[in-house]
């Protein structure tokens, strides 16, 4: 596992006076599926242009397989990127926009037909050597994008929102294809997105971004089940934040009602952040709840109902596969196991993540 | 009936402007087939004043000194408007507006202000001649091929270049191989205006050539001054038609462009709603 190809080194850069990244420090993995997740502006694009040697930054060193790339050109790397706009040569067609990188390596004319004929297959495109860019929707367009990146065979294939521009659907079946593309090759893949659920689907680790700074780095369930503080729990899924008083050890207080928990090691009666999913939330008659409100609201979302629930100055959101009707009193109960407690920020860093709810 | 009314008369209107501007071309051009030295009088038509035109040594002269003045001009122009382009088109979006005004200064200034300030800036350095009336034309020209490619740059998508930096290209073979053939009409455009303008010219030229270099235009004023031969007649059409023409490339070459960079947008806009199956 602590096989570093790529390493980040208290990396800074700044436009305009504005702090994009700051004093960021980051190991990515050989093989591995990395994802950087954060809102825009949160500095993961300007992260992966400093990968790709677009950008250069004011303080830090990149280093690749141990050996310090920081000044290097894009055409040095061995590293090479997906862009968000697919970026094709328009005057060119699929092949020769395929055959671009090999052609300048000075490839056998041979060797560069077989491998623009293997790339299309991996992406499924046979058959589309002469067609032009710009006959293509845009799907087709980024597969071409990415057979043209990965026929070079880096070490490490750089995406920057490759999806963003596609509809659900489609989206959808990339990632998927894309999961697979990554096994065939075998590669690192450094993947960049806004879209969480993109990112929880296909990484095999997840940095959370935001103003710049790592919020949390983890696996797509340690992200999702235990996040750090508040605006990671925001920022993933859907989640009640609200504040609670840790009475003793797996006892906390919410709203005046003590509900146990499995949480551990925080100080007696200690402020805390308590992240509840709405999915783990459970409608009950009124007398059998912790918590007792009115429901305010019901819409159906299709697999589910949304409903919000309040009780005192808070609203519940609920995910129910029942509906409730609205201005009924319910009660709501919680598994100990679906309660999330955090510590209340109190760092600077931390602090930033908060202002963003 | 209003309706009408209005409508032929925005017509009559149209075909009064065309009229001015026209009709004095018209007899000019008339007037250089006439078989009389008279400007009134319609005595026959002759080719003469052509023939005379071609026969002179000095006139063939000028010719060949306003072309390469006009290639060599246009090419430099090019070259260094395309790079200024290119800087400029990088600079922040406050260095950028300030370098666009200072760009279109020189094209909106006096002509007559542009050649004496360049001649008294010339004769402290160099001998006036071909030399300078080149320097100036060069100087002239460099706006209007940074006018003609900026548009073109601005729509450029600039992560094409990127990609072919990050797929192993150096900077000079991105731009060779990637840029330009996307600025492609942009260049052209530039360079045919900038060769119109070095035609066209006659103040700037006049103030910087010193004696002994004539184009077209200055030999034209300096023939005029002694009296007025049909033969100036003859050349002045032809000026007239090469701009006429070059002025129709640029459009054509422009339009196409347009069409082509319209075309491209398109796709890629419905492209992106497109619905993709395997």
């Amino acid at each position: 596992m602590q096989d570093i190809i790529l390493e980040l080194d208290s990396v800074s850069k700044s436009f305009d006076g504005k702090k994009i990244l700051n004093n960021f420090s980051l190991g990515i993995n050989r093989n591995e599926f990395i994802t950087l997740l954060g809102p825009s502006g949160c500095g993961k694009s300007t992260t992966l242009r400093i990968i790709g040697g677009f950008e250069r930054p004011d303080e830090g060193r990149v280093l690749f397989d141990g050996r310090d790339i920081t000044g290097l050109s894009p055409d040095k790397r061995n590293v090479n990127t997906v862009f968000q706009k697919y970026s094709l040569f328009p005057h060119m067609n699929v092949e020769e926009n395929i055959a671009f990188g090999l052609q300048l390596k000075k490839k056998s004319r041979e060797y560069i037909r077989d491998k623009v004929r293997y790339a299309l297959k991996l992406v499924n495109m046979e058959g589309y050597e002469k067609r032009s860019p710009t006959s293509l929707s845009g799907g087709q367009q980024q597969r071409v994008a990415i057979a043209r990146a990965i026929v070079n065979e880096p070490q490490v294939l750089l995406l920057d929102e490759p999806l963003g521009a596609l509809d659900l659907k489609l989206r959808q079946g990339m990632q998927r294809e894309l999961i697979k593309i990554k096994k065939e090759v075998g590669i690192t893949f450094v993947y960049v997105t806004h879209d969480q659920e993109e990112a929880l689907t296909m990484s095999d680790r997840i940095i959370v971004m935001n103003k710049g700074i790592i919020q949390q780095i983890g696996s797509s369930k340690s992200i999702y089940d235990e996040p750090q503080n508040a605006f990671v729990a925001d920022f993933i899924g859907e989640s009640n934040i609200i504040d609670g008083i840790m009475r003793r050890d797996c006892l906390v207080e919410i709203q005046g009602a003590k509900i146990p928990c499995v949480d551990v090691g925080f100080g007696k009666d200690e402020l805390v952040d308590v992240v509840i999913r709405p999915e783990d939330l459970v409608l009950v008659e009124e007398e059998e709840g912790y918590l007792k409100g009115m429901v305010i609201s019901t819409i159906f979302k299709g697999a589910y109902y949304e409903i919000k629930v309040r009780v005192g100055e808070y609203e519940w959101m609920v995910q129910s596969v029942n509906p409730a009707p609205v201005g009924t009193m319910k009660g709501l109960t919680i598994l100990p196991d679906n309660i999330q407690i955090m510590h209340k920020p109190h760092s600077a860093d931390a602090e930033v993540s908060k202002e963003n709810d | 009936m209003v309706e009408k009314l209005k409508d032929l008369m925005s017509r009559c209107y149209i075909a009064l402007i065309l009229l001015f501007l026209y009709i004095p071309i018209f007899v000019l051009i008339v007037l250089s087939f006439n078989n009389s030295r008279s400007r009134v009088v319609w005595g026959g038509f002759t080719l003469d004043w052509y023939r005379g035109l071609f026969a002179n040594a000095q006139i063939r002269e000028a010719l060949i000194t306003t072309l390469v003045l006009a290639f060599a001009s246009a090419l430099i122009a090019t070259i260094i408007g395309v790079s200024g382009a290119l800087g400029i088109h990088a600079m922040s979006r406050r260095n950028y507006r300030i370098m666009m005004i200072f760009t279109n200064i020189p094209m909106l200034n006096a002509d007559i202000v542009t050649g004496i300030a360049l001649m008294l800036w010339f004769i402290h350095f160099i001998p006036l001649g071909f030399g300078s009336v080149l320097l100036a034309h060069i100087t002239f020209n460099i706006p209007y091929v940074i006018m003609s490619v900026m548009p073109q740059l601005q729509r450029m998508n600039i992560s094409i270049y990127e990609a072919a930096r990050d797929l192993g290209a150096n900077a000079l073979y991105g731009f060779f191989k990637i840029m330009l053939p996307q600025l492609m009409g942009g260049v052209l455009s530039g360079f045919f205006m900038a060769f119109t303008m070095s035609i066209d010219d006659f103040v700037i030229t006049y103030f910087t050539k010193g004696a002994g270099v004539n184009t077209l235009s200055t030999m034209i004023y300096g023939e005029i001054r002694k009296g007025i031969k049909p033969e100036m007649y003859a050349l002045s059409t032809l000026i007239f038609l090469v701009v006429l023409c070059l002025l129709l490339v640029v459009n054509h070459v422009g339009a196409r462009n347009e069409k082509k960079n319209r075309k491209y947008y398109l796709a890629q806009e419905s492209n992106e709603r497109e619905e993709f199956t395997l």
